[in-house]
């Protein structure tokens, strides 16, 4: 007989209102917004009970307007700033066995290795074995057992690389790493709610809804702010100028046609800044003060006590910013960079130091602004066209099956419900396709309750009173409604791990819609026909 | 009183003209790989890298006007159309102006939309940018991959299943059908040149899933019928089957078609192109369940007999009544 057990009508009825309750925050959206913002805040929040649910649903950037950027992190760069950190190590080492080895001097190659070439090649075994001694194990579980080098011997020169575990880990590391940063130099301006993903191995995803555009968060993300204080060799009048190996020539920031020969190895490194702050130096010239950690201020406190006298460079991303002459030793580890600098550049360059230097470079891959009033445009459109599209199909619907179709047009109102209210608990972006997906959901909601009244038409012809009709319609038409449905869902998975942006809001919406108008098909309209048909008792029905 | 689209009871033989409407669609399906062949997609910036510039002003667009303003930044291929939407105001104007990758970047820089701005206003101080979106040529050609695959994979993913709830006929019928779907619908995006980007590939894979939920709807109630009428001919089963759900079939594609056109009309110009797809996709898939799908699975054939073979057939007691 037509019956569903009390316990399965207390949880659709549970079901109803929890995803009502959910969905109900978005019908206030300013104000829940507000609310949340004052919450995150700290501050005293008001507008909105707090006895209620306040997830709202996440309007995607084609919504809200914003920047859209896809980065990719130049990993080979860190192999380079490796091979030259490794260098000092290798030459004290071969020093050590001058007797054997013979003079040893730097060769140019590659960037990611290291040449060096031996006097004394018949000892290019030990020279190998020594170099092999500094090797350390990889620190990564992938790369358990493998060194971080490799040492060669080609010729009279030793080559040393990074090992491929070494290259991986790194990898690994790096990507993190500007992860990390690009998070916490987003923070430091503060704007709400960033999307900062790691997209397959060496890409980042930054999404930041409300800003002006996407070079404006290129300014910020896609400096590196590789802080260095480099010992100065010399000046030279091109970037031309042969050096020695070990020695690198770099440009001045703002003195056109000057270059300083550096020493490549660096005293300290921005690393080993603690804090950074805009200031103005004592002639109120805007400047940054910052200061080192322990380790940092001593090498920067024995190196300026040592070299008394002679220019060392405060070098930014390859520029030089200044080139001072050590006037005293400096123990304290703190110190003040000048140079021409604007208020806000300064405040920009404090912001970037304090947030760390990106480890490598950033390619752009892709770059999307879209302004805030062609995503209100859009907005106000899905809207209508939601509205309309409702009104069609409820209309539709009634005029098609009468009482049943009644029933079927609230159960897909509570359906559009359910998705927002579950759209809105996992925190899911709503994006201009995902709200064609609602649209969509709407026209097709319907389908298996039109499947299961076209069955039950057919059933009433032959079966044995309405009850019976009901019953069989809903059991015979399930295998379609359950095929159907489940093919669909397989194309909205497939959606969802190969698409990205847009288009993967469009496969959560459209696989949500599917779940839930399953559910409000098979049950709450079922419900609904059932409570009628207690209390109706009707010798014959029509359909 | 009920609005009723189909006849309570129908008996159209979908087989009649069986000949004409397969071979129109063995056409149409030829037709539009020609027109692919031969004219192309119409593809977005997502697929062929290059940057698509939204600009917005007061005063009507000049698309001459604007192309001599850009000509002198060598920007090399740049298209310039104007857009039309019923709900643009009288002093709203927009046109979307795409740039082609520029060589040795990965995507258009900021300077170079500046320099494309500044040329602009020269001709329309009014004129804003209201959307920028640039990709590099990397990421654009593992879009395209991506995006084939995606395709690929949802129609291996559906055979199987069929494959598993039905026979392998019905996969194959049902494949059949969805190709002929994203056939016609890459051929009419083809014909009419509307621009083809990741949005269209959301759009087909939707199609994938409407027409298949049409098709399973059809064939679910043949396999019920086939194991109803054991001995009817597969062809009368089949015109029975389509008949029965004839009603659904209208009905759910009428539903589905009235909300689409309401997006359509109403939703804006930015995803016209998508939704286009999209109502496209369900007219042709609506089509094709009931006229592709199910004349692949006659041809092919179904088993009809699911009851055990008889003990004695071939064998010396098979003609020997006890």
């Amino acid at each position: 007989m037509l019956h569903i057990e009390t316990w399965k009508r207390v949880l659709i009825w549970l079901v109803i209102v929890a995803g009502l309750v959910m969905a109900l925050p978005n019908a206030f959206y300013p104000r829940v917004e507000r609310y949340n913002d004052a919450v995150a805040a700290g501050q005293p929040a008001e507008g909105w009970a707090d006895y209620l649910p306040s997830n709202l649903v996440n309007l995607g950037l084609d919504l809200r307007g914003g920047a859209h950027l896809l980065a990719e992190v130049r990993v080979q760069d860190v192999y380079e700033g490796r091979m030259k950190g490794l260098w000092p190590e290798i030459r004290d080492v071969l020093r050590d066995a001058r007797d054997s080895v013979g003079a040893i001097r730097l060769q140019d190659g590659a960037p990611d290795e290291l040449r060096i070439s031996i006097a004394n090649a018949d000892a290019m075994d030990e020279a190998v074995r020594l170099v092999q001694g500094l090797a350390r194990p990889v620190t990564s579980l992938s790369g358990a057992g493998a060194n971080d080098i490799e040492v060669r011997a080609e010729g009279d020169q030793l080559v040393v690389t990074l090992s491929e575990a070494e290259k991986q880990a790194t990898d690994e590391r790096t990507v993190r790493q500007s992860l990390e940063i690009i998070r916490r130099r987003i923070d430091e301006v503060g704007t709400r709610e960033p999307t900062i993903q790691r997209q397959g191995s060496d890409r980042i995803l930054i999404q930041v809804p409300g800003l002006g555009s996407a070079s404006e968060l290129k300014d910020i993300i896609g400096t590196t702010a590789q802080l260095t204080f480099q010992p100065v060799a010399g000046r030279a009048n091109s970037a031309d100028q042969a050096v020695q190996p070990g020695q690198e020539v770099l440009p001045s920031l703002d003195e056109e046609g000057v270059w300083y020969i550096l020493e490549e190895a660096p005293v300290v490194t921005g690393e080993e800044l603690v804090d950074a702050q805009p200031s103005f130096d004592q002639n109120g010239r805007p400047a940054v003060t910052f200061r080192f950690n322990p380790a940092g201020a001593r090498k920067f406190g024995d190196y300026t006590g040592a070299n008394i006298g002679s220019p060392f460079a405060i070098v930014l991303d390859d520029e030089v910013i200044s080139a001072p002459v050590i006037q005293s030793h400096i123990p304290g580890g703190s110190g003040i960079i000048t140079g021409n600098f604007s208020v806000e550049e300064s405040t920009n360059l404090a912001v970037l130091l304090r947030a760390g230097a990106l480890p490598a470079g950033l390619d752009f891959l892709e770059e999307r602004t879209i302004g805030p009033e062609l995503g209100a445009d859009s907005i106000q459109a899905g809207k209508i066209a939601c509205a309309v599209a409702f009104v069609l199909v409820l209309g539709f619907m009634w005029l098609s099956y009468g009482l049943f179709g009644f029933f079927a047009n609230v159960a897909l109102l509570v359906n559009v419900a359910l998705i927002f209210g579950l759209l809105s608990a996992i925190g899911a972006t709503l994006t201009l396709p995902g709200i064609a997906g609602i649209v969509l959901t709407i026209g097709m909601a319907v389908d298996a309750n039109v499947l299961v009244f076209e069955r039950i038409r057919e059933e009433l012809k032959t079966a044995r009173g309405p009850a019976r009709a009901i019953e069989l319609g809903y059991e015979r038409a399930l295998s379609a409604i359950v095929d159907a449905n489940i093919t669909t869902f397989i194309v909205a998975v497939i959606l969802f791990v190969m698409g990205s942006g847009p288009v993967r809001g469009f496969s959560v919406t459209l696989g949500i819609g599917i779940v839930t108008s399953v559910f409000t098909a098979i049950w709450v309209t079922r419900l609904f026909v059932v409570m009628w048909f207690e209390r109706a008792r009707p010798k014959t029905i029509e359909v | 009183m009920r609005l009723r689209l189909v006849p309570a009871e129908t008996h159209i033989d979908f087989f009649k003209a069986r000949r004409v409407t397969f071979g129109a669609s063995v056409v149409l399906m030829i037709l539009s790989i020609v027109c692919w062949a031969v004219m192309g997609l119409n593809f977005g910036i997502d697929f062929r890298g290059g940057t698509t510039i939204r600009t917005q002003s007061e005063s009507a667009v000049t698309v001459g006007d604007y192309r001599e303003a850009i000509a002198p930044l060598q920007l090399g291929d740049v298209s310039i159309s104007e857009v039309f939407d019923p709900s643009f105001d009288a002093n709203h104007h927009v046109a979307m102006i795409r740039i082609q990758a520029q060589e040795g970047q990965e995507s258009v820089s900021g300077e170079t939309v500046d320099t494309v701005l500044a040329a602009l206003q020269e001709i329309d101080p009014t004129i804003r940018f209201t959307s920028v979106e640039s990709v590099g040529p990397k990421v654009s050609g593992e879009l395209i991959q991506t995006a084939f695959i995606a395709v690929g994979l949802a129609m291996a993913a559906i055979l199987f299943y069929i494959w598993l709830r039905f026979e392998w006929q019905f996969s194959v019928g049902a494949v059949a059908a969805l190709f002929h779907d994203v056939i016609l619908t890459i051929g009419i995006f083809s014909a009419l040149q509307i621009r083809f980007d990741l949005a269209t590939i959301a759009a087909l894979l939707t199609i994938i899933g409407y027409s298949i939920n049409d098709t399973v709807v059809i064939f679910d109630r043949l396999r019920e019928n086939l194991r109803k009428f054991k001995t009817m001919p597969l062809m009368e089963v089949m015109n029975l089957s389509v008949n029965e759900t004839l009603s659904r079939t209208i009905m759910t594609s009428g539903t589905t078609l009235l909300a689409l056109i309401a997006l359509l009309v109403l939703g804006g110009d930015v995803i016209r192109g998508f939704v286009f797809a999209i109502t496209w996709g369900i007219v042709v898939g609506t089509y094709s369940s009931v006229y592709v799908a199910k004349n692949i699975v006659l041809w092919l054939g179904v088993k009809r007999d699911w009851t055990k073979p008889s003990n004695t057939e071939g064998n010396q007691f098979a003609n020997i009544d006890a």
